[in-house]
């Protein structure tokens, strides 16, 4: 141990008190970052995260491939006659369950940051208060955009052909990264009020499971007992769902899409304040 | 832009109160914290020093009292206070997974300077921290002194009128310590105010001109470094003998030649003598100790080590409150447990 340090101190450059001194002197302060500038900021430190760990990728490429493969196959013959009809149905519906399923990582990382030093200093900076968590979602965003196109990709390989084209397949994505981004703000909230990571997963786990499985994603409704129908149609993972097929299917479902985008409005403004409210409190 | 108020203070608090739970973790504090100097919190684990900075810092609210930085209320002006205050905490402050030089930039960009801006004020920082060869590499693979010093470095992207530093050389070894309290006196020099909470009464001696010691949430002395010292003797006098039997003639010599207090230390050849405490026959510290010694050689007390030491923190909080340190942490426990 004292070896240890004893080299280090060794290694280690002095410090330049006179520099130091020099670089104290200017008490210029520049002007404060606007919400926005601030907000990019963190996005951009959680871009440097993903480069410094990229492991952490492995659940927007992995996962979503395995679920694209697991669901095709598994139920495309039963429900659709072929895996290659499934399809068809199956992938926007797909898509909107594994990026959905991702976004409550966010949650843990959340969770998992706020007990490190450094949210210490975040929250004693002078900036617009919530940029530090609109940053952690913007990173995020581009975790779900990673998502999507890889599960897009895989999609194609198996046969997917939607009709919407280019056009179609890029307001889908856009339409589910927007949505993804304003439901997070539920996770954010459970980062911040829950103990401990795991006690955050649990929860995550409750909330999303039953919200993704009892949708439209993998068959019609109209099957199910009337209870279920009642809540199935009126959950934002169906709209979300049903907005998204039809984009990418090249029609303009209006309704859908703005039951998706209310929801999303919905989301972002109840969890938002509580989310910022346990920032300002802790 | 002043740095000082009317009154020069940069901290003032009257009666400030933080409870978790059952806790009274910062008990009615009251401190007035002169502009332009180094202020030291000395107290044990456990005292209330964190808690009482974080408040100031605006990270927590406090629960009763007032605090206020520069005049302004730590409540209900926090962000005026942000601008005007940098914080070093007890842990790493930056964030592990990034680089020296990300982390400055990161910061220096939330701080409203541009991107090239921000660029060069971290090479610069670097540089002076002498960290530049370490600037790359990801923080959480840098030593306990590396880490201090880009702490420090990110507290000071702009020169803050306020500084907070949470135990900064806890942990260090001493090299890496007295680099610390260097920049310490150079950020001091420029005119920043610096609070500095610390467990060890010798860094309080060494930076802070005034110094509050803190124990179970209250202030229980303040005052100037002098003033301090005054309250509890000049130093100390350890003695080892060489042989046990003669510790207990050796209590006698000492508590006869220099009216003190004699402590007798845990090894069976050590005992310890306050000296220098008030009305000593207005002698100084030391002709007290030469006095003791040669008392003891002419009653025949062989001693093979001598010492004569400032009062340890220990010291300090038995003459102040009348416990030791490792006490009062002991009972902490037992609260949060």
């Amino acid at each position: 141990m004292s070896t240890v340090t004893q080299t280090e101190s060794k290694d280690l450059a002095p410090v330049s008190t006179e520099s130091l001194a020099a670089l104290l002197v200017s008490k210029e302060r520049p002007p404060r970052p606007s919400a926005f500038s601030a907000s990019m900021t963190f996005g951009w430190r959680a871009i440097l995260k993903i480069k410094h760990v990229p492991e952490q990728l492995f659940d927007v490429t992995a996962f979503p491939i395995m679920m694209v493969l697991m669901y095709t196959y598994l139920f495309g013959g039963a429900l659709a006659g072929s895996p290659k009809e499934y399809i068809q149905f199956l992938l926007p519906g797909i898509l909107v369950m594994s990026v959905v399923m991702i976004t409550m990582y966010t949650g843990v990382s959340v969770n998992t940051d706020i007990e490190k030093g450094v949210f210490d200093r975040f929250r004693s900076l002078p900036i617009w208060r919530p940029s530090t968590m609109v940053g952690y979602l913007l990173g995020d965003a581009l975790r779900y955009t990673i998502a999507s196109v890889v599960m897009l990709t895989v999609g194609v390989i198996l046969g997917y052909r939607p009709d919407g084209g280019v056009a179609g397949v890029l307001a889908g994505i856009a339409l589910l990264v927007a949505f993804s981004f304003a439901f997070s703000w539920i996770w954010t909230m459970f980062g911040l009020m829950l103990r401990s990571e795991k006690s955050v997963m649990g929860v995550s786990m409750m909330v999303i499971f039953p919200l993704t499985f009892l949708s439209n994603v993998f068959v019609d409704p109209k099957t199910m007992p009337g209870w279920l129908q009642a809540f199935v149609n009126n959950s934002p993972i169906t709209h979300l769902a049903s907005a998204v097929r039809g984009l990418m299917a090249g029609d303009w479902p209006a309704a859908e899409v703005a039951w998706s985008v209310g929801w999303a409005g919905l989301f972002v403004l109840v969890f938002g304040p509580i989310t910022m409210r346990l920032y300002n409190r802790r | 832009m002043s740095t000082q108020t009317m009154s020069g203070l940069a901290i003032e608090t009257a009666g400030l109160v933080k409870t978790f739970g059952e806790t009274r973790a910062v008990d009615g504090v009251d401190l007035a914290v002169p502009a332009g100097t180094v202020y030291g919190v000395l107290g044990p684990n456990g005292a209330g020093k964190t808690t009482t900075v974080k408040m100031l810092a605006t990270l927590l609210r406090p629960d009763g009292g007032e605090a206020h930085v520069f005049g302004h209320d730590v409540v209900r002006e926090a962000d005026a206070v942000r601008g005007r205050v940098s914080l070093t905490g007890q842990y790493a402050s930056v964030d592990e997974d990034l680089t020296g030089t990300e982390n400055l930039v990161l910061l220096g960009r939330l701080l409203g300077h541009g991107k090239q801006a921000a660029r060069e004020r971290a090479a610069q920082l670097l540089e002076a921290f002498g960290l530049t060869d370490a600037a790359g590499k990801q923080v959480k693979n840098y030593s306990g002194g590396m880490r201090r010093r880009i702490d420090i470095a990110a507290s000071i992207l702009n020169t803050p009128d306020l500084l907070f530093l949470d135990e900064p050389t806890t942990g260090l070894d001493p090299r890496s310590r007295n680099q610390v309290w260097d920049i310490v006196r150079a950020v001091v020099a420029q005119g920043t105010t610096v609070m500095l909470t610390t467990q060890y009464l010798d860094e309080a001696d060494q930076l802070a001109s005034r110094i509050a010691v803190i124990d179970r949430g209250k202030v229980i002395a303040e005052g100037t470094k002098g003033e301090l010292k005054a309250s509890v003797g000049a130093g100390s006098v350890h003695l080892r003998l060489r042989d046990a039997e003669q510790r207990p003639e050796a209590e006698r010599v000492l508590r006869l030649t220099l009216d003190a207090e004699v402590q007798l230390e845990p090894d069976p050849v050590a005992l310890t003598a306050r000296v220098g405490s008030g009305a000593a026959n207005g002698q100084g510290a030391a002709e007290q100790a030469g006095r003791a010694l040669a008392e003891l050689a002419r009653t025949g007390v062989i001693v093979d080590n001598f010492s004569l030491g400032q009062p340890s923190l220990d010291e300090v909080f038995l003459a102040l409150t009348g416990h030791d340190t490792h006490k009062t942490a002991a009972d902490k426990d037992e609260v949060t447990a």
